[in-house]
């Protein structure tokens, strides 16, 4: 009915008139999630282009490909929630300098702008060699898409790799801004007692990593399914297992901070975590999906089971991944909104199915991507041959 | 004889006839003419001295202020209606509301702010555990804080603190983002949903500009909401603010100072 702020479907306690509507809703869950896969997935090429863990060698440059199909949408829950999304331009044209939002348009840009460099160079060689095999308009799209060269001398790939470290080198701060900055905009609210916290930006950043890496090696095993390199998706489960352990170790830390120093916001905390969010929080995120995970992995990463087990394992530890950094951002986003800013009460919230920011276009934003990484696949091999020589 | 009188009375009638369609037209033209030409008369008189003869973009020479007083407020929701009309405020949103305290002597505090006191309180609360300590009312509205985190937080500008203290949105501008609305710790925002743009209280700036009280604090019947000029030292806010009273404002701890007091402040109103 409201179009713009859903209403809640309930509420304990005093609430301000005003907090009855969940302003960021769906969307807004969507934006850090996507965002953080695309940082994440990131990490994952990285590990092997600028830190040279050759057991990535297989995904490294799927990596980037799924990045930049979640890139491509990125922004589209951020323009599905903005009431004038015909002005969403004006960020950039015309930013307040003082806002953590403004930002986000130049930070996302000059990040796509690397990635889909780091993407064309990695992918010259391939690209050159498609171009000379192919006929009418592949030959045409392969030419721009090589740009214009198709020296492949051993001085021009030696130029190449320089080029491909520097974008890689450039492109790790930059992932780590890309989503630390979405954590802050939440950690600067003040108002908000569960997201003003310095820790948010660096919960944001691990769950990003993990989010992306679980995504890459689900992906990767549902793509190939038996024609997966064992020992790559080993190594990932290990990536996974650490920055997984940080990611659920600081985000435990910040909610026992506040329960440790109970000030007078741990009671709204309190009410919050117990109340509305009880089942999407403790039951959800912390007990099925981060505990279960988080054994599953030690047993992944430490025990040498075989590799029909880890087949069947790996997918299933990563899905839970996904739905675990799904519903970490769900409990950040909406968890942030039940709370009244009257300290005296909380709403509850449901999202509806056919709502302009409901769970349909919710599905359909997330579907996006996968269509696009299937039209990338088409044009960007994802896969090495193997007598390619890198990648 | 007969035939003559009649006639001529029959001339007198028609003749009264149309003299009296005459002065009905033209009582009902000179009316109709008083309505469109501005009379002298029907001029409202100035509230706020000093405003009217002020051109330029922004308000010089005054710093204006907004008191409330919880200690006269009776919560008949007058201050709520009024708004509303001024603004035709969609339902379920609220640019002002009014909060009905009631604290017991087992120190529970009980709030409530049905349809944001539009209605008035009608009917006390049966729901209280203990003997009743303390009870008022608290009207809410805009802060107008000096350092606005709204202000802080808009992407595009669009909310602005104006050089004469008012926190404005430029309706647009707005890009309907609502991070201002999670930003304000005060609840005061919203997203409107006719403009689809931020929305919240102005102090009727748009009335101040014509020398006008803010709409509230117009039809505030026990002078409960208070508006006046701080740079005036005999207006009422100015000696409310520079003489010994209970006077506070909400949430101080958020460091945004805000140019809304509240006298009579209890420390459980949030």
């Amino acid at each position: 009915m409201h179009g713009l702020a859903e209403t809640a479907s309930g509420a304990v306690g005093y609430v301000f008139p005003n907090d009855l509507h969940v302003h960021w809703s769906l969307m807004i869950v969507l934006y850090p999630y996507i965002t953080g896969i695309v940082a994440g997935a990131f990490i994952v090429s990285s590990l092997y282009h600028v830190f040279h863990v050759k057991a990535l060698r297989p995904i490294a440059r799927f990596s980037l490909l799924f990045a930049l199909a979640f890139l491509a949408c990125a922004t589209l829950p951020l323009l599905n929630h903005l009431g004038h999304p015909e002005r969403a331009l004006n960020m950039m044209l015309t930013p307040s300098p003082s806002s953590a939002m403004a930002g986000f348009g130049y930070i996302y840009s000059a990040y796509a702008v690397v990635l889909l460099l780091e993407i064309l160079f990695i992918y010259r060689p391939t690209l050159v060699r498609l171009a000379q095999t192919s006929t009418g308009w592949r030959r045409s799209l392969y030419g721009v898409l090589s740009l214009g060269s198709d020296n492949l001398s051993d001085e021009a790939l030696a130029l190449d790799r320089k080029i491909i470290a520097f974008l890689a080198g450039i492109g790790i701060p930059m992932a780590c801004v890309l989503h630390g900055y979405v954590g802050f905009i939440f950690g600067g609210v003040k108002a908000n007692p569960l997201w003003a916290t310095p820790l948010m930006p660096v919960i944001f950043l691990l769950s990003a990593c993990v989010s992306g890496i679980a995504g890459i090696i689900l992906a990767y095993m549902v793509i190939k399914r038996g024609e997966v390199d064992m020992t790559c998706i080993r190594t990932c489960l290990k990536y996974l297992w650490g920055f997984f352990i940080l990611d659920f170790v600081f985000e435990m830390l910040e909610v026992f901070s506040h329960a440790y120093m109970a000030t007078h916001h741990w009671e709204t905390l309190h009410t919050l975590l117990w109340g509305p969010l009880f089942n999407s929080y403790w039951v959800g995120q912390v007990l099925i999906f981060s505990v279960v995970p988080f054994f599953l992995l030690g047993v992944l990463s430490l025990v040498r089971l075989d590799d029909g087990m880890v087949r069947f394992l790996a997918p299933l530890v990563s899905l839970m991944i996904l739905i675990q950094v799904l519903l970490m951002r769900w409990n950040v986003v909406i968890g942030g909104q039940l709370m009244s800013k009257s300290e005296r009460g909380a709403v509850f919230f449901h999202p509806e199915w056919f709502e302009k920011e409901g769970i349909v276009p919710a599905i359909v934003i997330m579907v996006l991507p996968l269509v696009i990484l299937y039209v990338l696949g088409k044009i960007f091999p994802f896969w090495l041959p193997a007598e390619e020589k890198r990648g | 004889m007969d035939a003559r009188l009649r006639r001529e009375i029959e001339e007198e009638i028609r003749r009264d006839r149309r003299a009296f369609i005459k002065k009905v037209l033209g009582g009902a033209l000179a009316g109709s003419l008083l309505l469109v030409i501005p009379a002298g008369a029907l001029e409202v008189p100035e509230q706020l001295p000093g405003l009217r003869g002020q051109k330029g973009d922004f308000i010089t020479g005054h710093k204006y202020a907004f008191v409330v007083d919880i200690t006269r407020c009776i919560g008949c929701g007058s201050c709520c209606v009024a708004d509303k009309n001024e603004y035709q405020v969609p339902d379920g949103y609220y640019r002002t509301w009014v909060e009905r305290y009631i604290i017991d002597d087992l120190d529970n505090v009980y709030v409530d702010s049905p349809n944001g006191g539009l209605d008035g309180y009608q009917k006390p609360r049966t729901d209280i555990k203990g003997k009743v300590r303390d009870t008022f009312f608290v009207p809410k509205l805009c802060n107008m804080c000096e350092h606005p985190s709204c202000v802080q937080v808009c992407p595009v500008g669009a909310t602005f603190q104006t050089r004469d203290g008012f926190v404005l949105i430029d309706y647009k501008r707005c890009v309907g983002c609502a991070y201002c609305i999670q930003a304000c710790p005060y609840s005061v925002r919203f997203l409107n949903p006719k403009t689809k743009t931020a929305d919240k209280c102005t102090w009727c700036y748009h009335r101040v500009r014509r020398g006008l009280l803010p709409a509230c604090v117009n039809v505030c019947p026990v002078q409960a909401r208070k508006f006046g000029d701080l740079a005036d030292k005999n207006s009422e806010v100015y000696k409310l603010l520079h003489e010994p009273h209970v006077i506070s404002v909400l949430k101080p701890d958020m460091g945004n100072k805000p140019s809304l007091h509240y006298l009579g402040l209890r420390r459980e109103v949030v």
